[in-house]
């Protein structure tokens, strides 16, 4: 293939790429005050490499299939553009009130935007490899940007020296992978492993593998930076780790998994369940005594990943689907909680306890609903959007005879669905705290108004949703 | 008939709450709710007029595509479901107008959740798609948790969880029974589901578990039922009539379009189960009303009583037990709802449901007592009230299944005169000694329009309980045949299966 078709395979890669340092150098000239328009500029950037997606011809690979730009890519690739997008919307609303007003934060998202993208367009191990190193550590330092904080500066070394661990184990596994099958491609070791079964040499490695992949997706029990990064981090960074993180992270899980070990499904199926039956469970019991909101939609995100999971041990086209249907209604979800949390401010400054909700159906009557609506959509309580991401994954889970995992599944879900109704009763039963302020940015409106569309909507217009996951299912697992 | 009747009245009050989302106002939200109320149960005459009751089978039948896979958004009514839309459009406007001067504060979300729950509770008997069902059955759950929690008593709070908690238990068990249900025959479609499916009996053995688990929590059967009275007591006066005259009925519903029909050998098999825990229900829950002190947990107890006739007659699989059991959940839907107005109105004026603060009310109320008079009776099952028919229908039933269940409940009966009579002595007769009570007033003009159309349906379908009858005895008649042609041809041996499945009519 010739290196112009190559590269406009990796057109809205390159497109990024070019952009982010093209406003790096912009920033860099024209200093602090452009602040403002690079933000914008990164936001259209990423609708423009959106926009350059439609150029991909379809089902396209490039660099000898070590990137794929097949249906599956697209769909993950759609969904982590937007919460870029509505990410560094709110953040640059977020840091414009701070002193940390810096032109290098939309830039800095940009780039790790672009590692989460050749991350899920991953065709060997190497390119994953690249695309995750690349975001990780953007993540760290974004992690850390309030570097006055002492909190976010724990966030970003804590981050950095267990996700250093993560990548190291990771890559420990695919050096076995590697030395065992002779190749880094997926579709190599596909092939070996369907011809020579799974070594023990292989499996070691596959193990690694996934405990390297589960350290990115926080499912249990590689969790544990998962609280505090996401209590340290700026709000509209940990929405952004929330969001467009873990979906990257979890496209890139089904690919490394499900292409090169399709043979093996016995032996990771094994490790996928216990570490997806722990997240639900650890997920819905930690929660329970959180006092700080952050805090909670950190647990509340491992348990998410432990749903997302199940899809993935189910291991067919339609644990694909139900895990992509799942990721695009947890992904609208969260922007808008976090949007939400990032509108808690009292007097001018952030709070974050969950007590602060308190009697907020009567001081704001329209945050609340919002909130009620999105929180009881995380528990899964239909008609909201929630309930159909369940509905996928477990249907897919029960289909392959998953059952016993379904049952745990759903009565970790049970007792999640006390927290987030916890939550509703603050807000609804409890004498109100004093008002929250009442100057809330038009990042926050727009992204709260768009999730609790979504949330309230699905219901209505779930089709192409479904047809859309079910084609990008279709693209990875034909 | 072209025009998506059942979709109107489904929506409407989805509609009605919406406007009122548009004008908050408390008077206006007040007449929006009423008006749409008694649109919706007009609408609910309409599609009673396009019904035909000799038709067995689901009727005025809309059909879209939803979810794709076989998953569809597909509404009917048949000869079972109807009755219950019709209750509950009856008794919504009575819900709105009992609310109208003891709720002050919130009015407009107030009516806006009890509009969205009517939307959901008219869905759930109306939908003829496994998860457009769990979806309304479930989400009527949030309005009710909203309406216990905000508007409710001291303890709303713990109330609302247990509400909330107890039926999503029971329910996440069904969901997975609906999603294995949707892979082993490939739809979710009820009609379709009732007329062909044919689960391997160990798969019905469990699936009837899961979704007993979630209709025995909403019935509530012992012992199940202990979040009852909590939420009873707890509610607002209008969320306890609901809850009583129509939420439970979801339970009793499900049993009858879901557990009989789809898995009948499980039904056969898990009968005795369901008559013991009915017994217990009708024996010792009648036991424990004695012993209330607080009017409104009296009534949840007998409720729970009276659930368990409906659930016993409906597992007796005799045609007289199944519209029993219908009639004694339309009768009870009717004669609960007005029992907790009743005691709404003393409780509007005094602001206690201990039932030791009351006595000697006939002296200053003589219409409140000859009202919750009939109601009682009615409670007791009188003859010449409605609560005689169902009563009476199901022990026939219970009878000719067995008789010792029959003589076990018939003792409930003679319990139930008993506390619902005490309760009676000792609110109504006697003395007027209590100088709290001394100038306590008679019904007001609204409250008596409120419970005359309750008295005159209560001695209506006691004395001619016929029209409704004529509307069940069909689809009753092909529930019961049908589930006890796939009970016989289970015990044939297997080899003569496929040929009398082809002779079946």
């Amino acid at each position: 293939m010739s290196l112009q078709a190559d590269l406009l395979t990796l057109l809205p890669e390159l497109v990024l790429a070019i952009g982010a340092m093209a406003l790096l150098l912009a920033g860099a000239i024209g200093g602090e005050k452009t602040t403002r328009a690079i933000t914008w500029s990164a936001i259209g950037l990423l609708l423009l490499s959106g926009g350059a997606m439609i150029l991909v011809p379809a089902g396209a690979s490039a660099f000898g299939g070590a990137f794929i730009a097949d249906g599956f890519a697209r769909f993950a690739k759609i969904l982590i553009l937007a919460s870029a997008a509505f990410s560094i919307l709110l953040a640059g609303e977020f840091f414009a009130r701070s002193a940390l007003s810096r032109f290098e934060l939309p830039v800095l998202m940009l780039i790790a935007t672009l590692g989460m993208m050749l991350m899920v367009s991953a065709g060997s191990f190497l390119s994953l490899y690249m695309g995750l190193e690349l975001q990780s550590l953007a993540l760290y330092v974004l992690a850390a940007f309030n570097r006055d904080h002492l909190r976010s500066t724990e966030a970003g070394l804590k981050y950095f020296v267990l996700g250093a661990l993560s990548s190291g184990m990771l890559l420990y596994g695919i050096s076995l992978i590697y030395g065992f099958t002779g190749s880094v491609s997926f579709a190599a070791i596909a092939t070996v492993v369907h011809q020579s079964g799974l070594s023990l040499g292989l499996l070691f490695g596959l193990v690694f593998l996934v405990s390297g992949l589960a350290f990115k997706v926080s499912a249990v029990p590689f969790h544990m930076w998962t609280p505090d990064v996401y209590e340290g981090a700026p709000t509209p960074i940990t929405g952004y780790f929330a969001t467009a993180a873990k979906v990257a992270a979890l496209c890139l899980f089904l690919r490394a998994i499900l292409i090169p070990f399709p043979d093996a499904l016995q032996q990771w199926r094994q490790i996928i369940v216990f570490i997806s039956v722990l997240s639900m469970a650890l997920g819905a019991i930690a929660a329970l005594g959180q006092t700080k909101i952050k805090r909670l939609m950190a647990y509340s995100s491992i348990g998410h990943m432990g749903y997302a999971l199940l899809g993935l041990a189910a291991g067919t086209g339609l644990g694909v689907r139900g895990v992509l249907i799942y990721l695009t209604i947890y992904a609208f979800t969260n922007l808008g909680v976090f949007a939400g949390i990032q509108a808690m401010r009292r007097g001018g400054h952030a709070v974050e306890g969950i007590g602060d909700l308190a009697g907020l159906s009567r001081t704001c009557p329209k945050l609340a609903a919002i909130f009620a609506m999105l929180f009881l959509s995380l528990a899964g309580v239909p008609p909201l959007a929630g309930f159909f991401a369940k509905w996928y994954v477990f249907a897919a889970a029960m289909q392959a005879g998953l059952v016993v995992p379904a049952v745990i599944g759903v009565l970790a879900s049970v007792i999640a669905l006390v927290y987030y109704l916890r939550l509703v009763k603050l807000m609804y039963f409890d004498e109100p705290a004093p008002a929250f302020d009442a100057e809330v940015g038009f990042g926050v409106k727009v992204t709260l108004a768009l999730s609790g569309v979504v949330a309230l909507g699905f219901i209505f217009a779930a089709s192409p949703v479904i047809n859309a996951a079910d084609a990008a299912a279709r693209a990875l697992l034909p | 008939m072209s025009l998506p009747i059942l979709s109107l009245v489904t929506f409407v009050p989805l509609l009605g709450a919406l406007a009122i989302l548009a004008l908050p106002g408390a008077t206006s939200a007040r007449w929006i709710a009423l008006g749409t109320t008694i649109v919706t149960f007009v609408l609910s005459l309409v599609m009673l007029a396009g019904f035909n009751s000799a038709d067995p089978g689901f009727q005025l039948v809309e059909k879209m595509s939803w979810l794709g896979g076989g998953i569809s958004y597909h509404l009917g009514v048949d000869g079972i479901s109807i009755l219950f839309v019709i209750l509950t459009t009856a008794l919504m406007p009575f819900a709105i107008a009992a609310s109208w001067e003891s709720v002050e504060n919130r009015v407009a979300e107030y009516m806006v959740a009890f509009l969205v729950l009517e939307t959901m509770m008219i869905g759930v008997f109306c939908a003829l798609d496994l998860v457009l069902f769990y979806v309304l059955f479930e989400a009527g759950l949030i309005p009710m948790f909203l309406i216990i929690g905000i508007w409710g008593g001291k303890r709303r709070v713990y109330a609302g969880f247990k509400f909330f908690l107890y039926t999503f238990v029971g329910s996440v068990l069904m969901l997975l029974a609906i999603m294995s249900m949707y892979w082993y025959s490939g739809t979710t479609d009820i009609a379709e589901l009732i007329a062909n499916s044919h689960f391997p009996v160990a798969m019905q053995t469990w699936l009837w578990l899961a979704f007993f688990a979630s209709f025995a929590v909403k019935m509530p059967m012992w012992p199940f039922h202990t979040w009852l009275p909590d939420a009873h007591v707890e509610a607002p006066t209008a969320g306890s009539v609901i809850l009583a005259a129509i939420l439970l009925k979801m339970g009793g519903y499900g049993f009858l379009r879901f557990s009989l029909p789809m898995f009948p050998s499980a039904t056969e098999m898990f009968a005795p189960l369901v008559f013991v825990m009915s017994i217990v229900a009708i024996i010792y829950t009648s036991l424990v009303a004695l012993a209330q002190e607080d009017m409104k947990k009296l009534i949840a107890y007998s409720s729970v009583a009276h659930m368990g006739f409906v659930t016993m007659g409906i597992f007796t699989l005799t045609h007289q037990g199944v519209e029993g059991g219908i009639f004694q959940m339309l009768s009870h839907g009717v004669v609960s709802g007005a029992l907790f107005l009743c005691v709404g109105v003393v409780y509007d004026r005094m602001h206690t449901r201990e039932i030791a603060a009351y006595g000697g009310l006939v002296n200053r109320m003589p219409v409140y007592a000859a009202c919750f008079l009939i109601f009682t009776l009615a409670n007791v099952g009188l003859p010449g009230t409605s609560g005689f028919v169902g009563e009476f229908l199901t022990m026939l039933g219970a009878f000719l299944n067995n008789s010792w269940i029959a003589i076990f409940a018939a003792t409930g009966v003679i319990l139930s005169a008993a506390y619902a009579l005490y309760l009676y002595r000792r609110i109504i007769f006697g003395a007027l000694v209590k100088p709290s009570l001394q100038a306590i007033q008679d019904l007001t003009l609204r409250e008596k329009a409120l419970l005359l159309p309750l008295v005159v349906a209560t001695i209506a379908l006691g004395v001619y309980p016929k029209p409704v009858f004529d509307v069940t005895t069909p689809a009753v008649a092909k529930l019961v045949h049908d589930t006890k042609a796939a009970i016989a041809l289970e015990h044939l041996p297997h080899g003569k299966l496929a040929a009398n499945k082809g002779a079946a009519p």
